[in-house]
């Protein structure tokens, strides 16, 4: 047993005070009920910005998802756009086969600008 | 790939000070700690709102009501932001909600202390927000990438519950000599129980140095409960309160506040469930999620209605 499991004593882990986490169920591999389904959330910050990944929630159906979205990310002008995507449509690669997957990246140094040797006396290069 | 080779890569990981992602393998121990962490801390934030919750219709003002009102919405969305970062880990905010009103996981065992006047806003925003700020800030750079994002949108608003609480408590020492005492009296209930937030001493912590190992946590709960002290310190002053603990004295050697020990017997029992509002928190709790049951039914329902409509009218576009 690791220590983390090893008894009921309380720990402030978690920023707000002390509880004894270790020991308590976690509750975790149980399954998935039947709740509202996942949505993750982009934020465009402005105009002229990506909209970018804040996060997730749950919401009965997309339009939802937006009004919680609004109350949850952006209670304080945090964008100006937002996209909600069902987390189950999204595809990604996986971590753990990150240096295949990205191997093709990997060795075309000459995408990059800092590949080309351009004396220092020409300017605007 | 060997499960030793998925650890030395998990421990690669750490010692470079990169953020595991929810994708990546992890050992199961640094996966469990994570989700009781996570969701104690969750659950904090949730019933962290009904203390203050309990003054909003009787703020004095307008202006004290309308930030009152903002600031609890802020702790709900902390603990949905904390809810959606244990998801990652593998649970069901469903299935933790559950196990908190079964009183089968805890939370913060301030949130046990109830709320008699209106000075407590204040002292909560103060003192209470201001040691959670302690303890948050070093998790912005905790190991697992969805905990540390988390912290940093918590970071950021928690300032603002921070400072108000700190101007509320202004206004009233500024005030009459009753809204004086109600400070005072306010700060001599608040003190040790913030004190308490950070846990038991180091010697008594026996998890700290597996969290630390894992790069969750940063600091000994000693040193954050010093880091606070050394800052309250000059703010009461600033307020003109006296906190609470006769050996409070500032140590120039260490170039730190010596302090005295909290009452750790009475912080136990209220970790066991003997504190003044244990019961009441959560069984209101638990009569908020069931009450809101027929909600989240009707939305589904009507969700699914919508979604079905939706198919029928491509069948006649197909049709057509
Ligand atoms: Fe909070
Ligand atoms: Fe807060």
């Amino acid at each position: 047993m690791t220590p983390a499991d090893s008894d009921g004593d309380p720990t402030a882990e978690g920023g707000h005070d002390a509880v004894p986490a270790t020991g308590v169920e976690t509750g975790a591999g149980a399954g998935k009920r039947r709740s509202w389904p996942l949505y993750e959330v982009f934020v465009r910050g402005r105009r002229g910005l990506n909209h970018v990944h804040v996060g997730s929630l749950h919401a009965a159906d997309a339009e939802m998802a937006l009004h919680n979205a609004r109350d949850l990310y952006t209670r304080r002008n945090e964008g100006v756009s937002i996209w909600v995507v069902l987390a189950d449509d999204i595809t990604a690669s996986s971590p753990a086969e990150k240096d295949p997957f990205f191997a093709p990246a990997g060795d075309k140094v000459y995408r990059h600008p800092t590949f080309y040797v351009i004396p220092e006396e020409v300017p605007h290069l | 790939m060997s499960t030793a080779d998925l650890e030395q890569g998990f421990a690669a990981t750490i010692s470079a000070d990169q953020r595991i992602e929810p994708r990546d393998w992890m050992p199961e121990a640094y996966r469990r700690t994570l989700i009781r962490q996570i969701a104690q801390h969750a659950h904090s934030e949730i019933i962290g709102m009904q203390p203050e919750g309990n003054w909003i219709l009787r703020a004095p003002s307008l202006r004290r009501k309308a930030i009152l009102i903002a600031k609890v919405q802020d702790e709900a969305g902390h603990g949905l932001y904390l809810y959606a970062a244990a998801e990652t880990l593998g649970v069901d905010r469903e299935a933790l909600t559950e196990k908190l009103i079964e009183s089968r996981q805890k939370y913060s065992s301030i949130f046990n202390y109830p709320t008699l006047s209106f000075a407590d806003i204040g002292v909560i925003g103060w003192l209470v927000d201001g040691a959670a700020i302690c303890n948050q800030v070093p998790l912005c750079r905790c190991s697992y990438g969805p905990y540390a994002r988390a912290m940093i949108r918590i970071c950021k608003e928690e300032s603002f519950h921070q400072r108000q609480g700190f101007e509320l408590l202004l206004a009233m020492v500024n005030g009459s000599d009753a809204q004086r005492e109600m400070v005072q009296e306010s700060t001599n209930r608040w003190w040790w129980p913030t004190v308490m937030m950070f846990g038991p001493p180091d010697d008594d912590s026996p998890n700290t140095a597996q969290s630390m190992e894992w790069g969750i946590k940063r600091h000994t709960n000693d040193e954050l409960r010093q880091r606070f002290v050394d800052m309250a310190v000059p703010q009461a002053a600033a307020l003109g309160v006296s906190l609470p603990d006769p050996e409070l004295v500032w140590n120039e050697e260490r170039k730190a506040h010596d302090y005295g020990d909290p009452d750790w017997e009475e912080f136990k029992a209220v970790v066991a469930g003997a504190g003044p509002t244990n019961a009441q928190r959560v069984a209101r709790r638990r009569r908020a999620h069931e009450n809101g049951a027929w909600v989240r039914e009707a939305a589904q329902a009507y969700a699914d209605k919508q979604a079905a409509r939706a198919a029928g009218r491509k069948d006649c576009e197909v049709a057509a």
